[in-house]
């Protein structure tokens, strides 16, 4: 139908993604030129309404702005879209029926999800985050209307089945917290969803609430009706405006369908949600500073026990589980136990969100079976390694407080028992790929500063001891490093890891640790002979001009503050390591790349 | 064994305890030493400072005793090598961020750290970097606060939260930058402070002092003795801490019946009267428009023979007895008492009715 001149719009389809990634890169002009174009074509503005739509965040967020565009049934997806671009597609794939080849999604596109598995994922990138209609229209909500009609004892016996367990980084069973809460004694219990995100890079949970908000609130329904709590809270950072605005919406819409407020869906629970605003501390993150937080305190820890399922928010058994954990709910409660569990490996079932970061080629979020191995990550969904001549060294997993993981050991599971065995851990979802020009003492400095710098101050190992981890590091990256650092640094992560109160100190030391423990040789390059065998430490680095290279132009002299280089005309340049201050401005000035 | 016991083993040694129980408050019970810094039994269990980290059989790791219930069949170990060395790391990681200047300290000879770095030997060398350097808070009438002397302890945070209920202060910042202090770092003063002086008498080191008694002597060369409060019929008990016959503060008891260490601020700072130039010593009687010094016979003969007087001419309804708040229980019935059985009217009151 999609003939020359041919406008029948009710077989053309338009989906823009609409992340925060989506906006940043500017797919509401995208949709506002696609509305504007096919306005001028004569298409209704209702039908419009129907046929331009927004979803969330489908992944690949290096080349958004990504649309489909369905006519007729079929699907061609571009990327890389700009309102520029969309006058073209109008004229010549809607009206003409050709789409435009050279802004088509390549190869790369398709290998980036070939191997994923997409179930939380999967409507976020294909339906309007904000029409309930579109997720009651794939099925939504079916699952929380089905757990209504169950014993709330069946749910849990339903989940543990399952085997899921928390994805917001411990991993603990969700069904066996459930019930610990369940059979806790008390008037009013709590559910509440942990959206604070704290991990820098991670936007795991972001993206699922701005993709599919309606999956959380319906996640929540669940375990709310499941652990007997009628009230629930969203904690989530207000650096999401976003997904509050999403959350927002969804919440309003599900009160007037009757999915919260008195007797929903006709039953005789009542549940209602709230969302909570964080200031966007890391520590937040953590569940009784989580707490801390909505009860209006400052936010830090508390020591366990008592545990929030006995104890939590003002002092109620309280269950606190992350977004992730709750989005995957509705399908388990649809699909069953089973289908969940044939997923994944012996203790780990399911799929896990990953944020893909660092030197790789196809970087954004993903969603993959538990039990996949790294280089299938890398090398089939990341599609390998940013530049050419670079090589894999390291995964770094876990976030912030994660370890890292050796390219030898690449063909090892991602499952929760693996990589704490490897010395990381599974944590929210971070994974940051490593080349070789990546220096593992800076890279655990890197780490370090962001852990340090979220300490919440409470107990002395985490507050003072990652702040002195962190100085030896320095002095190590700035070869001032002493024999005895390593041993330092090794005793006293020992001591962080196990006197601190909570996950966060308990963990910081790990990119330190791990990277001790694969890497030692790079630290003690740092110490004992001064060098940094990546090159990026930039005091260890040594300017020198190299003489088949340098054409004499004097450049590097012109430029040097410290007055290191000697240079007459027609002569080769020279730089005095004495007076040299290691800036690198000949570095960057020679045009001849004649410096090392 | 009744329902609310619960048995457990402290270093070999069979305890019985409540429900209630923490691993600490065991741990008193069967005279077992737990060394704290972040503890006061006035508040809540904290577990910040870590040095209470007790082997509780066969866990991953160390657990707080402060904040750890108790369970039925622990078996508690809190002096193996493996906490000593843990707990040597933590005061390591505390001096490593302290002046270390204990010769001109005010809390010398009356300071938690330095009591434990003695004890498990340790001094501030381990580990070198930046230290705190905020200045001297000097701003205020009564408290001086150090803050390069602050271990983070929370305590001064959490007995003006929890027990004074002001919350003059709380934590600022975040990391290594966290300091107890007011809102937006601003002076205490009136519109903040009930100037307790609670903080100052919990804190552990010699980072909260009161700043009336600075240089005027050493915990060891203070007599201490123990009074009531004049203050108000209450009956808070302190120690008066004399130095060569001056009254030179004024510290909490912690075993007192009625206060358990907490005063307010007429108890903790209010002394100055008792050495002020200005203090009435003896009764004084008004001729005219003078008030003349008398003795207390004098004082007494002539108050009895006015009331005598008084009662003779206008009646016995026209006098009548009116006593303060600030006399204990006795003292009000004694005045009672004598007004209706020697006045032989009902005519008694109480300040405290207002
Ligand atoms: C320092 C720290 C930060 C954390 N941040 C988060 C977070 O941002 N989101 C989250 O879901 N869980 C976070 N957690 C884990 C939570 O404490 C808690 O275990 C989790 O929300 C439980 O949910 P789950 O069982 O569904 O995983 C953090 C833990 C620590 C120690
Ligand atoms: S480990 Fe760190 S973040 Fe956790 S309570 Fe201690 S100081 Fe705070
Ligand atoms: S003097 Fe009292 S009110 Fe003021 S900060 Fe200290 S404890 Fe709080
Ligand atoms: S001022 Fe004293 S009581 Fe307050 S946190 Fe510092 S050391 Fe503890």
């Amino acid at each position: 139908m999609a003939s020359k001149n041919n406008t029948d719009i009710k077989s053309l389809v338009i989906r823009v993604c609409v992340g925060t990634g989506g906006l940043a890169a500017g797919s509401q002009e995208v949709i506002d030129e696609f509305t504007k174009l096919l306005k001028k074509k004569g298409v209704r503005a209702e039908v419009l309404k129907k046929c331009v739509n927004k979803t969330g965040c489908r992944g690949f967020c290096a080349k958004d702005v990504l649309a489909d565009v369905i006519v007729d049934g079929i699907s061609h997806t571009y990327q890389l879209l700009t309102a520029e671009n969309v006058a073209r597609i109008v004229e010549e794939h809607i009206v003409g029926g050709e789409p435009v080849e050279q802004w088509l999604v390549g190869p790369e596109y398709h290998a980036f999800h070939d191997k994923q598995t997409k179930i939380l994922l999967h409507e976020c990138g294909h339906i309007d985050p904000e029409d309930i209609n579109a997720y009651t229209e794939i099925g939504g909500y079916n699952g929380a209307r089905k757990a209504l009609t169950m014993k709330p004892e069946n749910i849990i016996a339903q989940i543990k089945d399952s085997g899921l367990r928390g994805r917001g980084g411990a991993g603990f069973p969700t069904g066996l917290k459930w019930e610990f809460c369940r059979n806790a004694d008390s008037d009013q219990k709590y559910i509440i969803c942990n959206a604070d995100e704290g991990d820098p890079g991670a936007f795991m949970d972001r993206s699922i609430i701005e993709g599919n908000p309606h999956s959380v609130i319906e996640g929540m329904i669940i375990s709310g009706y499941a652990i007997g709590a009628s009230f629930g809270y969203i904690y989530i950072r207000a650096e999401y405006p976003l997904a509050i605005e999403r959350l927002k919406i969804a919440l309003s819409e599900a009160r007037s369908n009757g999915f919260l407020g008195k007797g929903i869906f006709n039953s005789d629970f009542d549940f209602e949600l709230k969302i909570k605003e964080g200031a966007g501390a890391f520590i937040c993150g953590e569940e009784t500073a989580l707490i801390a937080s909505i009860e209006g305190k400052r936010g830090m820890p508390r020591s366990k026990p008592p545990f929030p399922a006995h104890k939590g928010l003002l002092g109620k058994p309280t269950v606190i589980n992350n977004v992730e954990t709750l989005a995957t709910l509705p399908s388990i409660m649809t699909k069953g136990a089973k289908w969940f569990s044939s997923i994944g490996t012996e203790k780990s079932k399911g799929t896990k969100v990953f944020a893909l970061t660092g030197k790789i080629k196809n970087t954004g979020l993903i969603e993959v079976p538990m039990g996949i191995s790294l280089k299938e990550i890398i090398y089939d969904i990341g599609g390998g390694m940013e530049k050419k001549n670079r090589t894999l060294k390291a995964v770094q997993t876990g976030g912030p407080s994660g370890g890292c993981i050796p390219a030898a050991n690449i063909d090892m599971p991602v499952d929760y028992e693996s990589l704490a065995a490897a010395g990381s851990m599974m944590g929210s979802g971070g994974m940051v790929v490593m080349d070789d020009l990546t220096c593992m003492v800076d890279m655990s400095k890197f780490f370090l500063t962001f852990t340090a710098n979220e300490s919440c101050g409470k107990c002395v190992p985490c507050r003072v001891g990652t702040k002195r981890m962190l100085e030896i590091l320095t002095r190590i990256t700035e070869g001032k490093g002493k024999s005895s650092d390593i041993d330092l640094l090794l005793e006293l992560g020992k001591d962080i890891k196990l006197a601190s109160l909570c996950g966060l100190g308990q963990s910081a030391p790990n990119p330190v640790l791990s990277t001790l423990h694969y890497f030692r040789d790079e630290y003690e390059a740092h110490i004992n002979e001064g060098i940094c065998p990546a090159g990026v430490c930039k005091s260890l680095r040594r300017y020198t001009v190299s003489d088949e290279a340098c054409k004499m132009c004097g450049k590097c002299k012109t430029v040097c503050p410290s007055d290191a280089v000697t240079w007459e005309k027609k002569q080769k340049a020279v730089i005095s390591k004495e007076k040299c201050i290691k800036c690198g401005a000949c570095y960057e000035a020679c045009p001849f790349n004649a410096i090392l | 064994m009744s329902d609310n016991t619960i048995n457990i083993k402290m270093n070999g040694v069979a305890v019985q305890c409540g429900l209630e129980d923490t691993i600490l408050t065991a741990s008193k019970k069967a005279g077992i030493r737990i060394p704290t810094l972040c503890h006061d039994d006035r508040l809540e269990p904290y577990g910040g400072c870590r040095l209470c980290i007790v082997e509780v059989n066969g866990g991953m790791r160390p657990l707080p005793a402060c904040t750890t219930p108790v369970a039925e069949g622990m078996e508690i170990r809190t002096e193996t090598e493996d906490v000593r060395k843990i707990r040597k790391s933590v005061i390591a990681l505390l001096l490593s961020n302290h002046p270390n200047d204990c010769m001109r300290c005010e809390s010398t000879g009356d300071c938690t750290l330095q009591d434990l770095s003695y004890e498990y030997e340790v001094d501030g060398s381990q580990y070198e970097g930046e230290k705190c350097e905020l200045p001297v808070r000097d701003d205020n009438p009564f408290i001086t606060f150090e803050p390069t002397k602050c271990i983070l302890c929370g305590r001064c945070v959490r007995i003006c939260n929890e027990v004074v209920m002001a919350g003059t202060i709380d934590f600022n910042g975040r990391g290594f930058d966290t300091i107890p202090d007011t809102a937006f770092g601003k002076p205490r003063s009136l519109d903040n402070c009930e100037f307790c002086g609670q903080c100052v008498s919990t804190c552990p080191t010699g980072a909260l002092t009161d700043k009336k008694a600075r240089g005027k002597g050493r915990a060891h060369e203070m007599k201490k003795v123990r009074t009531t409060c004049s203050y108000c019929g209450t009956g808070c008990n302190f120690d008066l801490n004399v130095k060569d016959g001056e009254v030179v503060k004024v510290t909490s008891a912690y075993d007192a019946p009625v206060n358990h260490g907490n005063l307010c601020v007429k108890g903790r700072y209010g002394y100055d009267f008792i050495h002020s130039d200005e203090r009435i010593t003896t009764p004084l009687i008004k001729k005219g428009n003078k008030y003349i010094e008398a003795t207390w016979d004098e004082a007494l003969e002539y108050c009895a023979r006015r009331f005598s007087d008084i009662i003779k001419k206008h009646g016995k309804e026209t006098v009548g007895g009116f006593s303060s708040s600030r006399c204990s229980n006795e003292e009000n019935f004694l005045l009672s008492k004598f007004v209706r059985t020697v006045f032989k009217t009902n005519n008694v009151d109480n300040c405290a009715r207002v």
